[in-house]
């Protein structure tokens, strides 16, 4: 009996000791209300906590439309976890701010990652995503062979004349409400993800990438005023409606509302229901070159962390084939790397969705790197839906780089 | 003659009776379209949004979106939440808010024109112009509790609560109906010896029903429909209240059947209590002219 007390204290004792050992570290996701975007995290985490005796990762998920500003709010109180996930054009802003650190991991694990997934600020790394983002034109190749149109590739792009011949082509048709769905009815971080790069394949930008210090030119310069003009003239000439409803922009393509839909690799798999022939074609050459936005969310290190090396050995450990493969699987996001990709059920080779990984490391150009794109985000989506109701193109470029550079003054050029 | 006149009035009666039936069909349609749209798969939802069939219960009608609903979320925690969260504010809210406009109507002391000038000013402050100060505020201040003293209110029910008892609104809408109330019956209970408590507890509130009803509504609206305080101050899921919760129902791709069901499960509670209060709440509208 007295041996059984002493080995069952021995036991409570080692096993007290070991739970103390293991610090905690806390965790804010995106996620809540996604059940499998939950349940993948959650075996990362308990995959992590088993798999060592340091670290114990605690998790806190928010819904994705109010997580930013419940960062925010935390970073104000004082409150912020270890941990964090960020929105890749978002994560200068959150680091120039001082919300996070750089994440010093074993960069060689990340060498083959699509360019899109690292978050890069000021030279230094501060997260790395575990999956990217593409858009592309999303058609039919039935559509395609009745308009009599060529299948464009990402070595041969459809050029301006080439996109707007297919744009005539459906319209005349009369098989359609509208030739294109560019997805109006999808406001905020949609605007410049998607149709910035547009501005750029003409030549343009929301700013000067070179200084950071001014949007003059390149919001408002020659390449900038033939994207407005191009941008009006598909709600004004009727190729596109300046105004959609949600309901409209998940299921008009569906319902053969549109010949072209500008759509994300997210919403790839529900059309494919719809339609086993779809078919997505790279961005439309527009002068500059085809681009598309990168940069999904991604994994990082609030700079109050007391414990960044167990953070960072979290992200690391998150970091393996198996996840990116299951979060691919599970949410149709593009996995980081070719040998990823190969584990996945649309992005391997012959996959319905290959394409995408394609175009992401082709076309894809991250949203301009500075603290400052939040704001400019916002003034660029406001351009182009006052573009789009029919405004004066020059003169509201000229007020959005005013508004750009006012407010890059007024925050002392971000630290540029 | 008489019969033209009979006449006469039935046919004014039946245009109001028309008139009143179009209004009320006009503010129950979002309802019945709300309810009717939980009901539906999202594809038939979507289909019927443009036509009459959106507020009939017809076609693949289940209650597989509240299933959903509850599967996505913690529903019943959002909604316990909320209703803890309002019921307590409510309460406490009517009890402060009703001693302060008593003691700025019945008790004579010196600045209470000034003090009540300076609150009701505060009604021009909208919550947005305080939320940061208020929140590094609630970050820092000490709690004594099961645990001993802890400093910060984060993640508890308290910093939902506390900050919203006292209102200038709430206040003023009792010194109106205090001011109306006869000085007669409180200048015979000071002379009969009641203390200023035992008039506001035997006098004043009982005579209060309709603002009571009124104020009561008005707040429960308010907290009840809190986002962005308990957005700010609620990291833990466990504390987040209903209108926090009805983010979870918007990811990339919106299931706009389990949105509508989510809110025809909220919107239960608020429709409760306004049943449950709604004479009391249209006898003051009639006697005060307040309109919620």
């Amino acid at each position: 009996m007295k041996m059984f007390t002493v080995a069952a204290s021995a036991a409570i004792l080692a096993w007290a000791s070991a739970a103390e050992a293991q610090q905690t570290l806390t965790m804010w996701y995106h996620g809540a209300g996604n059940e499998v975007e939950s349940k993948i995290i959650n075996q990362i985490i308990a995959d992590f906590n088993g798999s060592q005796s340091d670290w114990k990762v605690e998790l806190q998920s928010f819904p994705q439309a109010a997580y930013n500003d419940s960062v925010v709010a935390g970073a104000l109180a004082g409150n912020l976890p270890d941990i964090l996930d960020v929105d890749g054009p978002v994560m200068p802003n959150w680091a120039w701010a001082g919300y996070m650190q750089p994440l010093k991991i074993d960069e060689s694990k990340i060498a083959d990652f699509l360019p899109g997934t690292k978050g890069i600020w000021n030279g230094q790394l501060y997260s790395i995503g575990l999956w990217d983002a593409a858009v592309a034109l999303v058609t039919r190749q039935s559509y395609l062979d009745e308009l009599g149109l060529r299948t464009p590739t990402l070595e041969q792009p459809w050029t301006k004349d080439e996109f707007m011949a297919a744009l005539d082509a459906a319209k005349a048709s009369g098989k359609f409400e509208y030739a294109f769905d560019p997805g109006m009815a999808w406001t905020g971080e949609w605007y410049p993800y998607a149709f910035s790069p547009f501005l750029q394949s003409f030549g343009g930008d929301i700013v000067d990438r070179s200084t950071y210090k001014t949007a003059e030119g390149a919001l408002n310069g020659e390449a900038a005023l033939a994207f407005g003009e191009w941008w009006q003239s598909l709600f004004k000439n009727g190729y596109a409606p300046a105004t959609q409803d949600p309901a409209d922009r998940d299921g008009g393509f569906a319902a053969g509302k549109y010949a072209f839909s500008w759509n994300g690799n997210w919403a790839a798999l529900n059309t494919l229901k719809a339609f086993p022939d779809t078919v997505f074609l790279p961005a439309p050459d527009f002068g500059n070159g085809p681009k598309i936005g990168a940069a999904s969310w991604q994994f990082g290190i609030s700079a109050s962390s007391k414990h960044p090396e167990g953070a960072a050995a979290f992200i690391e450990f998150a970091l393996q084939d198996k996840y990116l493969a299951a979060f691919s699987d599970g949410i149709g996001l593009i996995p980081p790397t070719k040998t990823a990709a190969a584990m996945t059920e649309h992005y391997k080779p012959g996959g319905a969705m290959e394409v995408f990984f394609g175009l992401s490391a082709a076309q894809a150009l991250v949203r301009p790197v500075t603290p400052g794109y939040v704001v400019q985000a916002k003034v660029f989506e406001k351009a182009l839906a006052d573009i789009a109701s029919g405004a004066d193109v020059a003169a509201t470029l000229d007020a959005a780089v005013d508004e750009i550079n006012a407010d890059i003054e007024k925050n002392g050029g971000y630290g540029h | 003659m008489a019969m033209i006149s009979a006449d006469n009035r039935g046919l004014r009666l039946a245009t109001r009776y028309a008139v009143l039936v179009l209004i009320a069909l006009i503010f129950i349609f979002p309802l019945v379209f709300m309810v009717m749209s939980s009901l539906k798969p999202d594809q038939q939802l979507l289909q019927d949004s443009g036509s009459l069939r959106a507020f009939l219960p017809v076609g693949d009608i289940s209650l597989s979106n509240y299933f959903a609903a509850f599967q996505r979320a913690p529903v019943g925690t959002f909604v316990f939440n909320s209703v803890l969260v309002t019921g307590v504010t409510v309460v406490l809210s009517l009890l402060v808010c009703s001693a302060a406009a008593f003691a700025f109507v019945f008790v004579g002391w010196k600045g209470r024109d000034v003090l009540l000038s300076i609150l009701l000013a505060t009604l021009i402050l909208p919550f947005e112009t305080i939320a940061i100060p208020l929140l590094m505020m609630v970050a820092h201040l000490p709690w004594l509790g099961m645990d001993g003293l802890t400093w910060g209110w984060l993640n508890s029910y308290r910093v939902q609560i506390v900050p919203f008892i006292a209102d200038g609104l709430t206040v003023f809408l009792f010194v109106q109906y205090f001011k109306d109330l006869p000085g007669e019956l409180i200048e015979a209970a000071r002379v009969e010896g009641a203390s200023w408590f035992q008039i506001y507890r035997r006098i004043v509130m009982p005579l209060s029903g309709p603002i009571l009803a009124t104020a009561a509504i008005l707040k429960f609206l308010v907290m009840y429909n809190q986002y962005l305080w308990p957005l700010m101050v609620t990291q833990a899921e466990g504390y987040r209240p209903v209108m926090v919760g009805l983010q979870y129902f918007f990811q990339l791709n919106v299931a706009w059947g389990e949105v509508m069901a989510y809110l025809s499960l909220i919107t239960v509670p608020v429709l409760a209590f306004y049943l449950y209060l709604q004479k009391a709440f249209i006898a003051s509208i009639a006697s005060t002219g307040v309109k919620g």
